[in-house]
């Protein structure tokens, strides 16, 4: 193996890490501010990707695509925790899984109803098709680059927002304790409605700018979830700085698990959750 | 949630089952064997999410473990032997929960949903990509296990009749013993951890084995179930360890109303009757191949409107009023 390999698989790792972190990033919030197991994040994921390639397709452009894709995932799900999951915060943990169990069926069934069951590639935008040489016979695609570029950049807004504006405030004090923040004036309903939305669009733009990558598929979402479920085990329930470095820690021994052991690679992230579990049950960031 | 009338009407429902061989056609007395395999798989599954407190999303794991086993160890054209075959397969459940057991035990609440969702997926990892499992295409077993004692047989599987009452015994069995179990002090405990886990462990009880011991027997009680479905569909691939064999049980488990082992059982019978109808092409036709949009929106249904299940669908329809279910 010679460094320019390597870096490929570095580079692979930390994009794989950084796309997941964007989809648990909205799990690990949802779980923690809010306390509701959501089995159904995933599907945003899967709905993301779904609608940039059909956007795409219609609009022809991919960038007008996630311009537009964006939004609407923000308003199905203001949507969805106006209609389904207000209902769910005062019950048990079971009800959560069932109820959100239903809609991964109403959203694959809808999908295959609206989109049919095929598997559709989504093209590179021209500006970034490129490749950038690393050897005489390597080289990387910018793509690839911008992806971790973009998820950079989203991980850093989303630790602005929450640590260093009025809103992130409000998020924080609902999360430790939601009676006394609704008594000192915060509209915790508006709040918890936000902060789902906001977990959707992020899970949903995970999965346009991955669809390029990965194409689309049916039942696209249940793996990324399941995985994502691992990322918030290691990280710890609640911590976005948590999801980060398990999201990454994943990437990579995904990436590598891969390259080196690839009838074995299926089990290598599960292997890192038995690590982590021995070595801390409750995750590496345990919110205090 | 038990009534005096519960025994009598488990029995009737019993002697009708084991009559329906006489009059039923051939397709829906496999049908209904199926359903009773589902049941002893909710009931299994019922000990630790309705009895003990604990949610899994992980149990295809033991299910899918044992069928795998029984098609490993069957010889390849011939019969396998019940006798050896079972214990090997409920064997290699109850090693399984003693492992994960002592690592998904040590967490709780949504943490437990996870990690035994983990757990399941990493099993399906093996057998789907390592050259021991046979990959995605999976494994035939073309004879069904002989039950014999020296030379004779005592029981002829290939025949789906004789294969329906025996499963209808084995599923009167493990609720019977079940029944048994949660009567016993054993059973009381477990009650008591989901009740209040810290009091049971200020009175001394030492809670995390009698978590493990139920776990241990939920997962060999579904590995009888996934034994049984292995022997009668003839055929495992990885589908079987699939989250969404968990998902399913899971559901027939709440459907039913969890904390009542003939609940559990009934939720098998709605969910896969309820399947078996909605996809039924001469009913519905084209929109048939839909079914799991109805099958979602009534999950969703049951989640937002009934909290105790079916069986308590009349206490539910009686106390609309009172805020129910649902802690921290």
């Amino acid at each position: 193996m010679d460094f320019a390999f390597v870096l490929i698989q570095l580079l692979n790792g930390l994009q794989y890490g950084l796309l997941l972190f964007l989809v648990a990033s909205g799990l690990t919030l949802v779980f923690g501010i809010m306390g509701i197991v959501n089995l159904a994040h995933g599907s945003f994921y899967m709905i993301g990707a779904y609608l940039a390639w059909s956007l795409a397709g219609m609009m022809d452009s991919f960038a007008a695509a996630i311009l537009l894709g964006v939004p609407l995932t923000v308003i199905l799900g203001m949507g969805l925790e106006r209609l389904l999951f207000q209902h769910l915060y005062h019950r048990d943990h079971l009800y959560q899984v069932l109820l959100t169990y239903g809609l991964i069926l109403v959203f694959e069934e809808l999908r295959s109803v609206l989109w049919g069951d095929d598997v559709h590639g989504v093209s590179v935008p021209a500006l970034l098709s490129g490749s950038i040489p690393l050897t005489d016979n390597l080289s990387y695609p910018i793509y690839r680059l911008v992806i971790s570029g973009f998820c950079l950049l989203l991980a850093a807004a989303l630790y602005g927002l929450i640590q260093k504006t009025r809103l992130g405030m409000m998020i924080r004090a609902g999360s430790s304790n939601r009676e006394m923040a609704q008594a000192l004036g915060i509209n915790i309903k508006m709040l918890y409605t936000l902060v789902f939305a906001l977990g959707v669009a992020l899970a949903a733009f995970a999965g346009m700018i991955a669809a390029p990558v990965s194409s689309v598929y049916p039942n696209m979402g249940a793996q990324v979830l399941i995985i994502c479920f691992v990322v918030v085990v290691i990280g710890g329930i609640g911590s976005v700085w948590g999801a980060l470095l398990a999201s990454v820690l994943i990437g990579m021994t995904d990436t590598f698990g891969k390259v080196l052991l690839p009838e074995y690679a299926g089990m290598s992230t599960y292997l890192l959750m038995v690590l982590v579990l021995l070595w801390r049950p409750e995750g590496l960031f345990k919110r205090g | 949630m038990r009534s005096k009338l519960t025994p009598l009407l488990l029995l009737v429902a019993v002697v009708l089952l084991a009559a329906f061989p006489f009059v039923g056609e051939k397709f829906y007395i496999q049908l209904i064997a199926k359903v009773m395999i589902m049941a002893i798989f909710a009931m299994s599954l019922d000990l630790l999410v309705g009895y003990t407190g604990l949610v899994s999303l992980g149990h295809a794991a033991f299910f899918g473990l044992a069928g795998y086993v029984l098609a490993k160890a069957a010889p390849q054209y011939a019969a396998a032997n019940l006798w050896t075959t079972l214990p090997l397969a409920l064997g290699a459940c109850a090693v399984f929960a003693l492992l994960t057991g002592f690592l998904v035990l040590r967490t709780s609440g949504i943490y437990f949903i996870m990690v035994t969702l983990a757990f399941s997926q990493m099993l399906f990892f093996v057998f789907h990509d390592t050259p021991f499992g046979g990959g995605s295409d999976g494994i035939y077993i073309y004879a069904k296990p002989e039950i014999k004692i020296g030379a004779t047989a005592l029981l002829d599987l290939e025949d789906f009749k004789v294969l329906y009452w025996f499963i209808l015994g084995l599923m009167t069995l493990v609720y019977l013993f079940l029944r048994q179990v949660l009567d016993s002090n054993f059973g009381r405990a477990l009650i008591g951890i989901k009740t209040n886990e810290h009091r049971l462990r200020a009175l001394g009880f030492s809670t995390f084995r009698y978590k493990l011991a139920s776990y241990m027997l939920s997962g060999m009680l579904a590995g009888l179930a996934g034994y049984l479905a292995a022997l009668q569909f003839g055929f495992v691939n990885p589908e079987i360890l699939s989250w969404h064999v968990s998902g399913s049980v899971l559901m027939m488990v709440i459907l039913g109303g969890m904390g009542s082992l003939h609940g559990a059982a009934l939720g098998a019978f709605v969910f896969i009757l309820l399947q078996e109808t909605l996809s039924n092409q001469s009913w519905f036709g084209p929109i048939a191949k839909h079914w799991q949009l109805a099958m979602g929106i009534f999950i969703i249904a049951v989640a937002l409107l009934l909290p105790h299940g079916l069986v308590g669908l009349g206490s539910t329809l009686g106390n609309r009023h009172k805020e129910t279910g649902g802690h921290d």
